[in-house]
């Protein structure tokens, strides 16, 4: 089987996330990036274990500059076969989705899986657009995966409860907790990423379809108010003034 | 223990002097750390035995030889990832840094410098997984500082050699396979070699009743009229030299590995520092708290400065034993203190196995003193600087 990984990179869970001063751009001065943990930990780990019980091959596609890829080579650390850069920022999720489709529409995968979402920008958009652009079925927010006989089994969740899907190869879906569980590279792996290929592909058609304007970030949690057990009206007052609640 | 919630600390952006292999190796032991290491070390650390399910593991993460060739089953990495795989185990437990250590830098450093290509052959690969577990006998009842004194020998019988006498505190020997044992010969002339378990007259009695490294196993090595065949020994290294050359790259080791130890305590310190209440504000506020929080971070950055450099000197083969004693002990000094500081920011909480303070603070007593005590670095450094010893 033939499975093609997307995966983004992420400002590392404990950043302090900054803007430039015209707040028009996300300041990446002395961030560290990881993989984006649901590329990392659910669509890369199964796709390694399909390979390993089915044998074929798991190669991993990413879209930035070449800063990033110290990240790619923690994929091929983990056990990807080979990875792919495409050699521009990331604009858009669509992008990403055509850039990505660009390459993998005539290598014949089986399956390309990408993470539910960034943990950054949590826009959840690529895997749609990307079976769009390449004419296949998509499958979102699978927690499980299986595949026998060109058909893949795939569980999603649902509200209040849990889907099982069929569908045949090729298709996209977007994996998320539960799928499989993270690996830590061991040391044979790293070593070996430093000889794995890893290609650097043009852009193909740089088409964006948003910019974003500005970005604000979050209000920080404001401090707690002791408001004393014994003195009801005041919570009352306060709950309807001042947080707006009741 | 609680969960492990631990940042390190990086006051001087040193992230960006290492290489990108070097962080994936740090951060893919710390990783291994976070999930093997930290939820039962403390557990073990009270039950004073060392955790052996982890072998397997410290094998695949590169702990064991992560600078021996891959020809001869190592990783093959360089001396500043080496240091960090240290750090990184200490920042877990000394302990489980302690067998790390043994195994690369006294057992498998010194198979690789002086064995010959057949002991290489037969010993590196499984040493590299953990299929075979070694320790490292120079240590004697009555010979600690002083290891030329030495009283354990071995006579000459044709095809093998007679071994007898006794090592002490001899870290991993309850458990080891194979111990790198150094001995006189005839002529008083230090040599070193391989004595397998199951070598007729060949005990290893475990040291019981340690309040430091309880998560490590130390013992005894007893050679009763041991036949070692000749073909374990190593052919060409004598005297002082083999031993000291062993522990020069053990201690740069630890050097990095106090560190680990030294940022557990002060990132631990700091986030208790800021949650705990008194007199109406964080313990963080207070100028007291301050002054110890800030001179951690001072003595944590200044040595991760000096590994670092000692590190670059040592990829390039030019970092002397004597800058590696200073290295070693500033670092687990420092270590030490900050440990004892953070213990007494953590209140009584510091005493408990809640936090890993008191753990690292009682590890520290061993690592201060073994592999040289810190006060033999510090002859170390006088001897290297006026050229006079002041040893004897
Ligand atoms: C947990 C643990 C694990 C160990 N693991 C190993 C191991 O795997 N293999 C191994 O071979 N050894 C091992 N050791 C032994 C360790 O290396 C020795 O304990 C160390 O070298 C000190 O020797 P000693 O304990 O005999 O102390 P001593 O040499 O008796 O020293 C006692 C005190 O006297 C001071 N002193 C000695 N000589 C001088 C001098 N000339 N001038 C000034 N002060 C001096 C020392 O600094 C120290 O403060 C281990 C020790 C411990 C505690």
């Amino acid at each position: 089987m033939k499975i093609l990984v997307c995966i983004s990179n992420v400002p590392d869970t404990t950043t302090k996330i900054a803007f430039t001063s015209d707040n028009k751009e996300f300041n990446k001065q002395g961030v560290q990036f990881i993989i984006n943990p649901y590329d990392e930990w659910y669509a890369l780990v199964r796709a390694l274990e399909l390979r390993e019980a089915q044998g074929g091959s798991v190669t991993v596609i990413h879209a930035g500059a070449a800063d990033s890829e110290a990240t790619i080579r923690k994929a091929l650390a983990i056990g990807a076969d080979d990875a792919v850069r495409i050699d521009a920022e990331p604009g858009d999720a669509y992008f990403v989705a055509e850039q990505v489709a660009a390459y993998a529409k005539d290598k014949a995968y089986d399956l390309v899986l990408v993470g539910k979402e960034t943990i950054s920008y949590n826009g959840s958009l690529v895997g749609g657009m990307l079976a769009e652009m390449l004419g296949w079925p998509f499958v979102s927010l699978a927690t499980k995966l299986d595949v026998a006989n060109n058909t893949a089994t795939v569980e999603q969740d649902i509200d209040g409860g849990t889907q099982v899907v069929e569908c045949p190869l090729p298709l996209v879906i977007s994996a998320q907790k539960g799928m499989a569980e993270a690996r830590i590279p061991n040391m044979r792996g790293i070593m070996a990423a430093r000889t794995k290929p890893l290609a650097v592909v043009p852009v193909s058609n740089a088409s964006k379809l948003t910019s974003a304007e500005s970005y604000q970030p979050a209000e920080g949690r404001k401090a707690c108010k002791m408001i004393d057990a014994a003195n009801m009206q005041q919570l009352v007052e306060l709950l309807h003034s001042e947080a707006k609640v009741i | 223990m609680a969960t492990d919630n631990f940042q390190a600390p990086d006051y001087y952006l040193l992230d960006e002097l290492l290489t990108d292999e070097q962080k994936l190796v740090r951060d893919t032991v710390r990783a291994w750390v976070k999930k093997e290491v930290s939820p039962i070390i403390e557990d073990y650390a009270q039950r004073a035995e060392f955790p052996k399910q982890l072998i397997k593991g410290l094998g695949e993460v590169g702990a064991f030889g992560p600078y021996i060739p891959q020809e001869y089953g190592g990783p093959g990495l360089d001396q500043v990832s080496y240091g960090l795989i240290m750090q990184e185990l200490e920042r877990g437990d000394s302990g489980i840094r302690s067998t790390a250590s043994v195994q690369s830098s006294l057992v498998m450093y010194p198979i690789y410098a002086f064995g010959t290509e057949e002991q290489k052959r037969k010993y590196l690969p499984k040493l590299a997984t953990g299929e075979l577990m070694g320790c490292f006998g120079l240590t004697e009842p009555d010979h600690g500082s002083n290891p030329n004194g030495m009283l354990s020998n071995f006579k000459d019988k044709g095809d093998h050699v007679v071994l007898n006498g006794a090592k002490m505190w001899i870290s991993n020997s309850p458990f080891a396979d194979i111990a790198v044992v150094w001995a006189k010969d005839e002529q008083g002339v230090i040599r070193g070699m391989i004595v397998e378990r199951g070598m007729a007259g060949f005990t290893t009695p475990e040291t019981h009743g340690k309040w430091s490294l309880r998560a490590s196993a130390t013992g005894e090595l007893v050679f009763d009229n041991v036949k070692v065949p000749k073909e374990n020994l190593f052919p060409d290294i004598k005297g002082l030299k083999g031993p000291l050359s062993c522990l020069n790259s053990a201690r740069y080791g630890i050097s990095w590995g106090a560190i680990g130890a030294a940022m557990d305590c002060y990132d631990s310190a700091l986030r208790y520092s800021k949650e705990r209440i008194q007199f109406g504000r964080p313990i963080g506020g207070f100028q007291l708290t301050q002054k110890k929080l800030a001179e951690m971070i001072t003595e944590i950055t200044k040595a991760q400065m000096l590994t670092w450099r000692l590190g670059i000197l040592k990829n390039e083969n030019r970092a002397t034993p004597a800058q590696i004693s200073m290295a070693k002990r500033n670092n687990v000094h420092m270590a030490l203190t900050i440990a004892r500081e953070a213990r007494q920011i953590h209140g009584g909480m510091g005493i408990t196995g809640e936090y890993p303070i008191m753990r690292h603070m009682m590890n520290l007593e061993s690592v201060i003193t073994y592999e040289g005590t810190h006060d033999i670095h510090l002859l170390i450094t006088g001897y290297d600087v006026t050229g006079i010893s002041a040893f004897e």
